[in-house]
């Protein structure tokens, strides 16, 4: 087991730094670089605490649609070519329902203040 | 030789009785195609200038591109023709030692989609550009082929090839492409009726707009002969659309609007599943451009955190797939 703090609270504590301290000091390219440095880093603090739970209940959903186990990637992989094959599509049982939750959870991490994203999260 | 140095050396002979440059400036670049800007001292007047270039060795067009020649002649077409768009001043030579490239007119204006889609200042622009984007991209259709470069015809069962392709070339699975591809090759249309020439990347960022509405259209890099109706597509991408989603024209204004004034000004009806079906197409595109980046940034040498974070952009496309090919039903 390894020892406290977590990765999540070390990369709040840089994030914070960067975003009180050294943000008000740059300006121009180096000011929308460490922008999108920050992105990252929130991004990355939101997988780490979001990951393992998205990913569990994706193999769960991944499993009973393609009725066989395996690795995330192995079941993703198994899925792509199931739906390049024209075996599986928007017409298999579950199917939508799976690719809309996978596509949910990803979004919840990558972008969520995405538009579109809120607009489904939202339903408004 | 450096850029300063060589600009230095031609620009009497390329701008007759030019004196000088001052304030030159390199606005982007990556490792293929450079933009600077200057300006040229001239007695009777100084001239604002954009430069476009590819260094020697990067002149060959890699794959899609038309090429910095093509893109001089298609802006010069364009110009004479009406279409808002820089004057062509100039296109480098050998002896240059620039590479190839062209020097055009600096036109002044905002391209930053935020900017455009929020500022007071262009809150007139915002109400007319829907119905100005018909117009032009009415009359960039309306170019006579027989005077335009050499370009590559692109058909849809060629571009789902391509797009395929790519994406496998990524080795990383996601469902929603696959639906998204097979769809696409289940409700290809029929080879289009008219053949044109089609901008190919007609939207936010090769824009340039002031507070009365379209100044210039930029980035002729992806032009091709292929379906007009592309072009109506691209533009409503909702990749486009800056978080204004309900309005499909980049975030500015209705499908309507656009298809309106483009009936008017091309004589030629729109097709509007057809459109739907290059937004749908336009779509996956920006998605597996995304994923490009971020392979780009693995393979390096421009190793970039802004490259690393488009390559989570991918996502978004996605959920736009979605949306336009599963939408889920509310009560």
């Amino acid at each position: 087991m390894q020892d406290q703090p977590t990765p999540v609270e070390l990369i709040n504590a840089v994030a914070e730094f960067l975003r009180a301290d050294v943000a008000p000091q740059l300006s121009g390219h180096a000011a929308f670089k460490l922008r999108v440095g920050l992105n990252a880093l929130d991004l990355v603090v939101r997988q780490l605490t979001h990951e393992a739970s998205g990913d569990a209940a994706e193999i769960e959903r991944l499993s009973k649609l393609l009725g066989t186990s395996g690795s995330l990637d192995d079941l993703n992989r198994l899925l792509s070519a199931r739906i390049a094959s024209g075996e599986m599509g928007f017409q298999t049982p579950g199917l939508t329902e799976h690719v809309w939750q996978t596509t949910m959870d990803k979004l919840a991490i990558d972008q969520p203040n995405y538009a579109s994203y809120k607009r489904e999260r939202d339903g408004s | 030789m450096t850029i300063e140095s060589a600009i230095k050396t031609g620009i009497a002979c390329w701008f007759p009785g030019a004196t000088g440059i001052d304030r030159l400036a390199q606005l982007s670049g990556g490792a293929s195609q450079e933009t600077w800007s200057f300006d040229v001292l001239h007695p009777s007047g100084n001239i604002a200038v954009i430069l476009r270039r590819a260094p020697s060795g990067y002149g060959a067009a890699p794959g899609r591109a038309a090429g910095l020649e093509a893109e001089a002649v298609l802006m010069q077409q364009a110009c004479e023709a009406g279409i808002p768009s820089p004057r062509v001043r100039y296109v480098l030579r050998g002896e240059d030692s620039l590479g190839s490239g062209f020097i055009m007119d600096r036109v002044e204006g905002e391209t930053i989609p935020r900017k455009i889609l929020r500022d007071a200042e262009f809150a007139n622009a915002r109400n007319m550009l829907a119905s100005q984007l018909g117009t032009v991209i009415a009359g960039i259709h309306a170019l006579e082929k027989s005077r335009l470069p050499k370009l590559r015809l692109m058909t849809v069962a060629g571009e789902l090839d391509d797009l395929a392709a790519e994406y496998k070339s990524f080795d990383w699975p996601r469902p929603v492409f696959d639906l998204a591809l097979r769809w696409l090759h289940d409700n290809a249309p029929a080879p289009a009726d008219s053949v044109t020439l089609v901008h190919g990347d007609f939207r936010h960022g090769n824009l340039i707009i002031g507070p009365e509405g379209i100044r210039a259209v930029l980035d002729w890099e992806l032009a091709h002969f292929g379906d007009p109706m592309e072009d109506l597509g691209w533009i409503c991408v909702n990749s486009w659309r800056f978080g204004e989603i309900d309005k499909p024209v980049g975030g500015l204004g209705s499908r309507e609007d656009l298809f309106a004034a483009y009936e008017a000004a091309a004589g030629r009806a729109v097709d509007v599943p057809r459109v739907m079906f290059w937004e749908t197409l336009g779509t996956l595109r920006w998605g597996i451009m995304c994923c490009g980046m971020m392979q780009r940034f693995r393979a390096g040498p421009d190793y970039s955190m802004e490259r690393a974070m488009i390559g989570r952009r991918a996502s978004e496309t996605e959920i736009d797939l979605l949306r336009l090919l599963a939408p889920r039903r509310r009560a």
